[in-house]
């Protein structure tokens, strides 16, 4: 890693000096930089240095001042990641805000906020939301409130967005217990080392996985309506758009019809769910649609179905526990996930890579990208109406390529194959002869063969040119990334803009094209499937010559790792944008906080703007062409 | 036929009532052994994905494992149209009364594979709080498959197990022909404070009281 952590671009992602092993305090106070020095000098009484990372912003009433200075002046354009802390010792929730600079890149800016810890099931006071700067903070705010119940002031729709409405407690402040909770680190003490094979049911009063409190009647009880969501699309719309993203505001128009004729029509609105059991929606994903005939004049999305608490589990498990764990987030793209976790600690522990570990992540993680956009097409093809003929394909394709990581890492999809500091198994020779069929033969092959049939298909093209366009300040204002905004003309990959393992040696181009509708989203996954092989090509053959096999763990190996106190933001580019894991360590076996900026769940935030004013077909292509994961989406 | 059947026995082969150029054209078995028989050659999945096991269901149905080989390859969006749901992945609270309504929504006879160890028992994700512990804490369950997720072959296995469950059945017992027993479904759980079995509401009320 030592390239990667020496990039004079990017100082604040180191981690600050670490404390003495175990110890809580004293923490060392974030390195300032200059754009930090900048808004200290500026905004003098409302900020300090805060621990360990950014600045802290003291005064509230200063947030939103400061935080437009950080985007119109500073240009940190892009809200990259939200979440909150809670160090329950000091009696607060910290919320986090990461910034970034999109395209340019470089180490994300921090502002972080304190509200003291409210008691039990209480809410916090309000701090102020970012949603009026940075729309993309819709969807990050609601879950940091889900989560924690801080009360965002300002965010337009401030509702539970994991859970649901109704749901007892804050799930991850520190002192709130679920029904299994066995302690509060892993290893459990009941079960190590002698060993208690008793099940989870066996131990809780409910004897399954539920918890009430006193005095609730079952009979009583009112549950939230399921129903106010679709309450709060009632109001009544003229049938015009509001929100003016490039659709133009027409009414619809009846062929034949003049303006008064249409006026006196008088269509019907129709609320329509889809999901969370629905083909098109890629999961258990729900969508709400309004339509005005065939129309959408409204869209909201209900998520949290596949929400299986990654990040408490997270908090509690040791470092070494969460690899296998974030195979599971966007599970088409298994190894990859992992980079970017075991990046992160291992900027925390300073550890070193070997050359031959840093070939392998990028061979096999591109190997990866290209099975997930093979998947993303195919199915964004289905979409589209080519029902599961282009899909079968490129399963097949994809197939070979899980056959080569199965044979290299055991397992088809869940690979667990990265560790702190190296990978968990080299290549054989059979398997690198493989490797090599596949790069330099069999999938140039594929893709010639998927550009020569779909790209200039006339159907492909007329349903997804100009469908679900959205312009690159309103794709940078909702946090967009990965080939969504690099289809609006913004280069923006985190293999440059920040960059890590050995992406700096390669020759490769970050594809861009400029009209922001499906099409370009599709052209961009296919160029950059022909990239991923170039890369692959080129860490093949390097790997050959400049690294040494059977070199795979920088460092010692070790199944008991401490991280020094601090914290990280560590980030990679997923095939489907920037994943990003925030980190932080009180020197423990356990993270303290684990989060994951999920690129998924943030891109669905631009869902409504892309496909209001769109046919509702539409709305089922766009989902397609933002290529989520749902169990990335919903941790 | 994969069931047990004979050629005309030999004091048939004269008997009047049998045309002569069909004498060696009939097969005598029984109504179980041929409505089961077809049944289970001809299942239609759910078309249903919950999490990454959904992915190796996927791939099960496509080409390489191909799915149709045993007569099983017509996913089935709408409940009301399928026989067999396959439960492929981490049933949340939050997802489980959908769930269940669907089951109640397929027709009978209607069967439940456990596809993986989260459907089968919460997985790798038990201790989580959105999590249920399996999915036969709600609806029966008729095969249950570890792995996580489980190969593509142990799916089809699990099919091979249930066309060995099928025929076993037999029309005179099954519940779904006996007049007066009809399955009225699953109680819907409701999402309160926490997730609320009401089968257990009674209980629930009594533990709770102040
Ligand atoms: S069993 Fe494993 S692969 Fe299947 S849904 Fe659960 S975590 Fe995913």
């Amino acid at each position: 890693m030592s390239e990667v952590t020496a990039t004079p671009a990017k100082p604040a992602a180191k981690p600050a000096a670490p404390a003495a092993h175990g110890a809580a305090k004293p923490v060392a106070a974030a390195k300032m930089t200059p754009e930090m020095s900048a808004i200290a000098a500026k905004f003098g009484g409302a900020v300090e240095a805060a621990q360990y990372e950014g600045l802290l912003v003291t005064d509230h009433s200063k947030f939103i001042e400061i935080a437009t200075y950080v985007r119109d002046v500073l240009k940190y354009n892009q809200l990259t990641n939200n979440t909150a802390t809670d160090y329950i010792k000091d009696g607060v929730i910290e919320v986090v805000n990461q910034f970034t600079r999109v395209p340019q890149g470089g180490a994300p800016l921090t502002l972080k906020l304190r509200v003291p810890r409210p008691s039990g099931h209480d809410k916090t006071q309000p701090v102020p939301s970012l949603c009026p700067l940075y729309p993309g903070a819709e969807f990050q705010e609601r879950e940091t409130y889900d989560m924690y119940g801080v009360v965002f002031e300002g965010n337009p729709d401030l509702r539970r967005i994991l859970m649901w409405e109704g749901f007892n407690g804050w799930p991850l402040r520190k002192d709130w217990k679920e029904a299994y909770y066995e302690g509060d680190t892993k290893p459990f003490e009941s079960r190590w080392p002698g060993g208690d094979h008793k099940l989870a049911e066996e131990r809780v009063p409910w004897e399954d996985n539920v918890n009430y409190p006193p005095g609730f009647d079952p009979f009583a009880f009112k549950p939230h309506p399921d129903g106010d969501i679709y309450d709060s699309m009632l109001a009544p719309s003229d049938g015009t758009v509001s929100i003016d993203n490039g659709h133009g505001v027409a009414p619809t128009i009846v062929e034949g019809l003049n303006a008064s004729e249409m006026a006196e029509l008088k269509t019907d609105e129709i609320i329509v769910n889809m999901g969370p059991q629905h083909p098109s929606t890629h999961g258990v994903l729900r969508m709400v649609v309004k339509l005005d005939g065939e129309k959408v004049t409204d869209l909201k999305l209900a998520l949290g179905y596949l929400h299986r608490n990654h990040e408490k589990i997270g908090e509690r498990n040791t470092w070494l526990h969460n690899i296998p764990y974030t195979d599971r987030l966007d599970y088409i793209t298994g190894i990859y996930n992992e980079w970017g976790y075991v990046l992160g600690v291992e900027r925390m522990m300073g550890l070193k890579t070997t050359d031959r570990v840093e070939y392998l992540r990028v061979i096999t993680g591109e190997l990866t990208r290209l099975a997930s956009h093979f998947w993303a097409i195919g199915f964004l093809l289905n979409d589209l109406g080519a029902f599961f003929t282009p899909a079968l394909y490129f399963i097949t394709e994809r197939d070979l390529i899980i056959d080569l990581l199965e044979a290299v890492t055991g397992s088809r999809m869940m690979c667990n194959y990265m560790r702190f500091g190296g990978v968990s198994r080299d290549f054989t020779s059979a398997q690198w002869a493989m490797a090599r069929e596949l790069a330099f033969e069999r999938l140039p092959r594929t893709i010639d063969e998927l550009d020569h049939f779909l790209t200039e298909n006339e159907i492909l093209k007329a349903r997804s040119i100009g469908t679900g366009y959205m312009s690159a300040d309103r794709c940078i204002a909702h946090s967009l990334t990965g080939p969504c905004l690099r289809a609006a003309g913004i280069g923006y990959d985190v293999r440059r803009a920040d960059p890590y393992g050995y992406y700096d040696r390669f020759d490769f181009d970050i594809p861009v094209l400029y009209n922001g509708d499906v099409y370009d989203r599709y052209l961009v996954r296919v160029q950059e499937m022909r990239e991923s092989l170039k890369i692959i090509q080129q860490a093949l053959n390097q790997a050959e010559t400049q690294s040494k096999v059977g070199d795979i763990q920088g460092g010692k190996k070790a199944y008991n790792h401490r991280v020094p106190a601090g914290q990280c933001y560590a980030r990679v580019e997923t095939p489907k944008g920037e994943l990003g894991y925030y980190l932080v360590s009180d020197g423990n076996q356990n993270p303290y906080k684990y989060h994951i900026r999920s690129c998924s769940y943030i891109n669905l935030n631009s869902m409504k703007e892309m496909a209001v004013g769109q046919k509702v077909a539409d709305s089922v292509v766009i989902l397609g062409s933002l290529d989520i994961v749902l169990g990335e989406v919903d941790r | 036929m994969a069931t047990q059947t004979t050629n005309i026995p030999d004091e048939l082969k004269n008997d009047p009532r049998v045309p002569e150029d069909l004498n060696n054209n009939i097969f005598i078995t029984t109504l179980d052994k041929i409505y089961n028989w077809g049944r289970k050659r001809s299942m239609w999945p759910l078309l249903f994905g919950l999490a990454c096991c959904a992915i190796e269901m996927i791939c099960t149905a496509a080409s390489r494992h191909d799915l149709s080989r045993f007569g099983w390859e017509l996913m089935r969006a709408s409940p009301r149209q399928a026989d067999l749901m396959i439960v492929s992945g981490t049933v949340t609270k939050k997802m489980i009364p959908q769930i269940v309504r669907l089951y109640n929504q397929m027709p009978e006879p209607r069967y439940v594979v456990a596809m993986g160890s989260c459907a089968t028992s919460g997985g790798p994700f038990k201790e989580g709080y959105n999590v249920v512990s399996g999915i036969d804490k709600f609806i029966p369950v008729d095969v249950y498959i570890p792995g996580c997720p489980p190969r593509p072959e142990a799916l089809l296995h699990s099919f091979v197990k249930l066309q060995e469950k099928i025929e076993k059945q037999s029309i005179r017992t099954v519940r779904w022909y006996t007049t007066g027993k009809t399955d009225n479904g699953m109680l819907v759980p409701y999402l309160g404070p926490d997730l609320v079995d009401l089968r257990r509401a009674d209980e629930i009320k009594q533990k709770t009281a102040l």
